[in-house]
């Protein structure tokens, strides 16, 4: 068996059987990272030695008979937004560059107590925030598919490193399509989980309330096995949900009978590409063989998603990131340059007697915040940390904010009317397949636009899951979306699983 | 009611953030087309409906009064860009 | 006050540090005046992905706080976050309440037993329990060098208790403060340690002047830096001063532009003067929004009962109750009360055991008060019980000794920790019989032919002397009741 062709449910296995160990799968996908990572660049950040370390480790309570996790053995990828103790966190930020944190994130310590194999940390847009990794300060990344196009965002190293082989687990996270976006341009299984099934705690705060982590792999078993190691009530994260997880690799293999599908006529508008559409319909006519019913249903308010949306996530993100101010970590302007130019204009403005300008001109504090921030952030986050400060400014917060709010409850109330009715809401993912490097970068609303199907559910705090689906006539992946109540996690890995036993989209490997 | 130039330049300082005079123009224009779409949503009546902070209806989430170990010293100012042997350093809180 | 050009509006913000063990959001420990920054974890110095829990007992004392002073507490409430730059708050922004806080529209009544002003309510806008901010220090001599953040004290509970502009005087503002603080005491919710800065207070302030154009408001000044309760009597008096030349200069008024906006100054403690301090126009724009880390608390009409019946009695009730029972003054309540629980349990135990509420109430005002004052100790460490008190009070009572006498048995008993009867014992006090007194004087009036006669000439203050020797002969002689026998004889004579 080759390791690289196996799922990790497959691998878990051969560990467990003693045909490979913890360590020689590590070294087989250190060396795929070695050979391949240089042309795709989803890692910011590979540590070998401490991989290594922790698979022999794994490898020798093995042969010593002990009790292992649910994971034991598997290298996992984890994407540079998750905090992990002594070990770099960079979000893809300047402002992050040398950010070694004093703690681990839950998912990371959840992963540790499962016995994974921490391989990477993977490339992202910078605080999560994009949708093409391009807004990374380090590196783009690019699709394994075809190397000009991108691996989608923000998790696009995540999604790609499982593409290429160089992971067969990966952890993203996703806001308002992060994770399912990246794996639909790159043709794997990606999972956002119902808001507070997995703990937010160590995952560096984009939205709060929209955030979640979650699984990337090339199967829905794969997607269960992962989501079963990090799901669970945290009492450091309020928010997370006091639920408890269910057995995801005891049910993912049971179809669902009498499954009940609500096709929303939204999601076959203006703007969805063709092949895309007859991918979709494709899959769904795939359900329908194996006993489900198709329903129409509507989600009147999901054409505002967008909208509110970019009114909540950067409001939220301006005041997340107000830590980032060079003071307590991180990275802070050259003090004395800073203050050298300063002096010049305060000589300059008192020369010419502008006592105005004089007066409003910046303490040395308040420059070195601006002169930090202004350096230590990227072009996209500026501009939402400007977009979410101006919206909650004085005089607008009830026009935006507040008015993001209310539609936000109206489009959850959209989900829980459709949840009466069906059980799974299918429809694709994105509307193309990935586009080019460098193509969306000089407009940001059009950019904003991409995240059309994605951002109701993190909106509404549902689950949801990305399946491929297809290949385009040029070769690019097709994902499929599937979207389901809250805590409902179990009833998309069955679907999802469903379909990937009646095709092979999710087999099919780049060039 | 566009967004201008000078309410930009203003949230800036608002944000810290400082932007040369090239910028403020690009963001006016970027920043613009944006309140431009997110203004669609005033074609909504909400007058009736309670704004969503959480999705979930959870509450009263409260932790025990019980402490626990801090960060020794080190380990939390590992990460400052500037320090001395106890503390944060910054340019005087108190200057100009 | 009403001789004065103008009438004095203060507002009052307190901040008071509740009594836990751990911070409001993480379960760093709160203990005052660690070493710099070895109380902080990445959830209070705001590392990236540390999120907050609240702390269950904070909310507990700030509820308890609210509905003690006679708050509505809303059924639901929520934590906003109010967004601003400075070194000591990591986050970037505070963790506080804004639109919907956990209490409103409440009032503290307020007195001056020696009556300076009338008995009033002040009402009280709200109260709402937020996080701390750091320390800055700064070293004024090392001139433009660096300041210095100590994240110790970040995230520490606090409560604020906002008032509404009903105070009248610098009197009454102390008063308010007194009380207040008086409250929290009791209650057990914070210290109120201001050298600790466990209570801190700032003060609006502006006048209200009758002009020949009607009634008009000076600009309002927010007051900081106020360490003292004295310190905050003062800066209001000086501020109303300060405001009242200014306007007599300027004739501007609030909301007046340019000049009428409110602004922010520092309470000078050397100089005695306030001093306007720097302010950005953008400020104080503090973009408030819903925390999203942090769920909303939903409070019970049954559980805001419980907490109402769980408060124990406050001072203001403890004072109408004592004056009732005991019979005293609204000012020795006043002085009683003001002390503390444990005192005035120790107080009504005297009362009730000696059966003279004024006598035990000036007992212990002077006496044990002096006695603690000079020993710096708390009535739990007193060595005279308060039954063994009430022994010695009734002996005075019954006349069986006089006050100087009393004061050395009490002096005996403080020493010793013994009872009335083993002290007076000590110091060979005894009744003196009816008869034997009667003897005693007997016998010197006879041996004092003037003193009879200046008696009988209606001249009183003779019979001192004949007192003056009664003691010498026994010390015991109680003053009193042998000058009355004195009297009785030589009317008879």
């Amino acid at each position: 068996m080759s390791v690289l062709e196996s799922t990790a449910t497959e691998l878990l296995a051969e560990l467990a059987a003693g045909n490979v160990s913890a360590a020689e799968l590590t070294q087989t996908y250190l060396a795929q990272i070695e050979d391949h990572d240089e042309a795709i660049g989803a890692f910011l950040n590979v540590d070998a030695e401490r991989a290594l370390t922790q698979a022999e480790a794994i490898d020798t309570r093995r042969r010593a008979g002990a009790k292992l996790g649910l994971l034991a053995g598997l290298p996992v990828a984890v994407k540079d937004v998750l905090c992990t103790k002594g070990w770099t966190t960079t979000c893809g930020s300047r402002m992050l560059e040398h950010f070694v944190p004093p703690y681990d994130a839950t998912v990371i310590s959840k992963l540790k107590a499962a016995d994974a194999v921490l391989i990477g940390k993977t490339n992202m847009d910078e605080f999560a925030m994009g949708g093409s990794t391009e807004n990374s300060a380090f590196k783009r990344t690019h699709n394994p598919w075809a190397l000009d196009r991108t691996p989608g965002g923000s998790s696009g190293g995540a999604a790609a490193c499982v593409a290429s082989n160089m992971a067969p687990l990966s952890i993203g996270t996703d806001t308002g399509g992060s994770i399912r976006q990246p794996a639909a341009f790159c043709g794997v299984t990606g999972m956002k989980p119902t808001y507070g099934r997995v703990s937010r705690y160590g995952l560096v705060a984009f939205a709060s309330s929209l955030d979640q982590a979650g699984p990337l792999a090339r199967t829905a078993e794969d997607v269960a096995l992962l989501l079963e190691a990090i799901a669970g009530h945290d009492p450091l994260d309020s928010t997370s949900a006091n639920v408890s997880t269910p057995s995801y690799t005891a049910t993912v293999r049971e179809p669902l009978a009498g499954l009940r599908l609500g096709v929303a006529r939204e999601h076959f508008g203006d703007g969805l590409d063709r092949e895309v559409d007859a991918a979709v319909r494709e899959a769904i006519k795939v359900f329908e063989s194996q006993g489900a019913s198709v329903h129409e249903i509507s989600l009147p308010h999901s054409k505002y998603a967008i909208a509110t949306y970019y009114i909540i996530a950067p409001c939220e993100a301006s005041s997340n990131l107000a830590r980032y101010d060079g003071v307590h970590y991180g990275y802070r302007t050259d003090e004395k340059e800073m203050l050298a130019e300063l002096a010049e204009e305060r000589k300059a403005l008192e020369a010419a007697g502008d006592r105005a300008r004089l007066d409003a001109l910046d303490s040395s504090l308040v420059r070195m915040y601006r002169e930090t921030r202004s350096e230590g952030f990227g072009a996209e986050v500026k501009r939402r940390v400007m977009l979410g400060s101006y919206a909650l400014s004085a005089g607008y917060y009830d026009a935006y904010y507040v008015k993001a709010l209310k539609v936000r409850r109206l489009i959850r109330e959209d989900y829980d009317a459709a949840f009466k009715d069906v059980d799974l809401i299918i429809g694709p993912t994105t509307a193309t397949a990935a586009f080019k490097l460098g193509e969306m970068n000089e407009d940001p609303l059009t950019m904003y636009l991409q995240d059309l199907y994605t951002v109701s559910a993190n909106l509404a705090g549902i689950a949801a899951i990305s399946v491929p689906c297809g290949i385009t006539g040029s070769g690019l992946p097709i994902g499929l979306q599937l979207q389901a109540a809250p805590f409902e996690e179990e009833k998309l890995l069955r679907a999802a699983h469903m379909f990937q036993r009646a095709t092979d989209w999710h087999t099919r490997r780049p060039g | 009611m566009g967004l201008t130039r000078d309410e930009v330049a203003k949230v800036s300082l608002l944000a810290r953030l400082r932007f040369s005079d090239e910028e403020l123009d690009t963001l006016t224009t970027q920043l613009g087309q944006v309140v431009e779409y997110v203004r669609q949503l005033e074609e909504l009546d909400t007058e009736s409906v309670l704004p969503m902070a959480h999705v979930e209806d959870n509450h009263n989430i409260f932790a025990d009064d019980l402490p626990r170990p801090s960060l020794n010293r080190e380990d939390a100012l590992a990460n400052a860009p500037k320090r001395d042997d106890e503390c944060y350093r910054v340019p005087a809180v108190l200057g100009d | 006050m009403n001789d004065k050009p103008y009438e004095i509006i203060i507002g009052l913000e307190v901040h008071v540090q509740l009594q836990t063990q751990s911070k409001l959001f993480c379960r760093c420990s709160t203990t005052f005046g660690q070493p710099p920054n070895t109380q902080t974890c990445p959830v209070c110095i705001g590392m990236p992905g540390a999120l907050p829990v609240m702390n269950r007992r904070a909310f507990e004392l700030a509820l308890k706080t609210a509905v003690a002073l006679n708050l509505d507490i809303p059924a639901f409430t929520k934590w906003d976050r109010k967004n601003y730059f400075y070194p000591d708050l990591p986050k970037g922004y505070q963790i506080s309440q804004f639109d919907l806080p956990m209490s409103q529209h409440g009032w503290l009544e307020i007195s001056d037993p020696k009556g300076a002003f009338e008995p009033k309510r002040v009402r009280i806008t709200r109260a709402h329990l937020e996080d701390d901010a750091g320390k800055s220090m700064h070293d004024e001599a090392a001139g433009k060098s660096d300041s210095r953040i100590d994240l110790n004290r970040t995230g520490t509970p606090l409560l604020e208790i906002v008032s509404e502009p009903d105070i009248r005087s610098p009197q009454e503002a102390k008063a308010y403060l007194t009380e207040l603080k008086l409250l929290l005491t009791y209650l057990g919710v914070s210290d109120c340690n201001m050298q600790e800065g466990s209570l801190r207070v700032d003060g609006n302030l502006n006048l209200h002047i009758d002009t020949p154009e009607g009634r008009i408001a000076t600009p309002i000044a927010e007051v900081k830096n106020m360490n003292s309760f004295r310190a905050v009597e003062r800066a209001m008096a000086y501020e109303a001063q300060r405001q009242c030349e200014v306007w007599r200069e300027n004739k501007i008024k609030l909301g007046d532009k340019p000049g009428g906006h409110k602004t922010t100054r520092g309470w000078d403690d050397t100089q005695q003067v306030t001093i306007k301090q720097r302010e950005k126009e953008e400020s104080s724009d503090y973009r408030y929004f819903p925390d999203p880390d942090l769920l909303p608390v939903i409070v019970t009409a049954e559980e805001v009962e419980q907490v109402r019946a769980s408060l124990g009695e406050l001072p203001a009730a403890m004072r109408t109750r004592l004056e009732t029972t005991y019979g005293i003054d609204p000012y020795d309540s006043d002085v009683l009360v003001n002390q503390g629980r444990e005192l005035v349990v120790y107080y009504e135990e005297l009362a009730t055991a000696s059966g003279d509420g004024r006598r035990a109430s000036n007992w212990v005002q002077q006496d044990v008060l002096r006695t603690l004052n000079e020993s710096q100790t708390s009535i739990s460490e007193f060595s005279v019980s308060a039954a063994a008190l009430a022994d010695l009070l009734k002996a005075i009572k019954a006349g069986d000794l006089d006050n100087t006498r009393s004061k050395d048995v009490f002096d005996e008993m403080v020493r010793s920790g013994r009872t009335a009867g083993d002290a007076m014992a000590t110091l060979g006090i005894e009744k003196v019989d009816a008869s034997d007194a009667e003897s005693l004087c007997r016998e010197l009036l006879e041996a004092n032919p003037k003193i009879v006669e200046d008696l009988k000439a209606g001249k009183m203050k003779a019979v001192g002397s004949l007192i003056g020797q009664a003691k010498q002969k026994n010390p015991n002689v109680n003053p009193g009741q042998f000058k009355d026998m004195c009297l009785k004889i030589v009317e008879s004579m």
